[in-house]
């Protein structure tokens, strides 16, 4: 018990603090690392409590897709070096003190609302599909994933196939001035257009013409 | 203190969702960090969504997290894809300077 929670306070305390660290550090590339170790935080207290698939699936999607999509964009529109200012803008502008109010009055908000959970225990008490301890987390979900929830499983697959189309139409681009192969005129191609025979005479040579 | 409870993740979520927030507004450097803080609060949401489902003995938490990590990695693609496109029409992403839309 002991060992469980000073692993929970060492991996959350490290996942706040790389989480502010994402939000205030000034190059754009330590905030896409910063990311990517709170992702691994977080998915360590998710194999912790006992969603291990869910943890696995954080550090595929999240660590070795999204964060590495981040890390490329960031390469590539090559904005880690630039000149950035925190807290600091150019026109006195008011809503960095509003927003700083607005975003400590929804932190209190969820705390009051943890606290209303703890006062009244058995809010919840709807258990729809129980966790049994005999079986495995991934055997679990994906006992009820193909079959309760099949739908939304296919639904996400769609999510997914439309993300793919929009950021392949989005950022595709037509290049003017490539050569391309045209494979309709490679394949309609006959013998009579490409090939001709002649029958020179002797010292005359063959006349080439275009 | 020593027990880990229910408590102690939600807070871990509400501090890590209010980061994502002060994150989203008071940027102001490029639009890719407010991309980052929205994969920070959709973290948090899926925190949340765990603790609960093993606290309350739920499965079904779990299989919203899996469906709110898809959306997610979705959405950052997309997203991505849209700030390529204005980086390549206007040469910049700096939150300052994109005020096409006189919003």
């Amino acid at each position: 018990m002991i060992a469980h929670s000073i692993f929970f306070y060492i991996f959350s305390f490290i996942a706040i603090f790389s989480a502010i660290m994402v939000t205030v550090s000034k190059n754009t590339v330590h905030s896409v690392f910063f990311l990517i170790l709170d992702f691994i935080s977080i998915s360590c207290l998710f194999i912790m409590i006992g969603a291990e698939f869910l943890g696995m699936i954080m550090l595929i999607v999240y660590v070795g897709a999204v964060a590495i999509l981040f890390l490329f964009v960031v390469m590539m529109l090559n904005v880690a070096q630039q000149k950035s200012e925190w807290f600091i803008s150019r026109d006195k502008s008011t809503h960095i003190p509003v927003g700083l109010l607005v975003s400590i009055i929804i932190f209190f908000e969820l705390i009051i609302v943890i606290g209303g959970w703890k006062y009244k225990p058995n809010l919840v008490n709807s258990s729809l599909i129980e966790i049994n301890s005999n079986t495995t987390n991934t055997q679990l979900l994906g006992n009820i994933i193909y079959t309760d929830y099949v739908h939304l499983f296919q639904l996400s697959g769609m999510i997914l196939l439309v993300a793919m189309v929009g950021a392949i139409v989005l950022t595709f681009r037509k290049r003017s001035g490539v050569r391309k192969q045209s494979y309709f005129k490679q394949i309609s191609r006959e013998k009579k257009d490409g090939v001709e025979l002649t029958n020179p005479e002797t010292n005359k040579g063959v006349k080439i013409d275009a | 203190m020593l027990s880990i409870g229910l408590g102690h993740y939600l807070t871990l979520a509400a501090i890590i969702f209010t980061i994502g927030v002060v994150g989203i507004f008071l940027n102001r450097k490029n639009i890719i960090v407010i991309l980052m803080s929205i994969e920070l609060i959709l973290l948090a949401v899926n925190i949340n969504l765990v603790s609960f489902s093993i606290f309350i003995n739920d499965l079904s938490g779990q299989i919203f997290t899996l469906f709110i990590l898809t959306v997610a990695a979705a959405e950052a693609a997309i997203g991505l894809a849209i700030i390529v496109v204005y980086y390549r029409n206007s040469g910049t992403v700096r939150v300052e300077e994109i005020h096409d839309l006189k919003g």
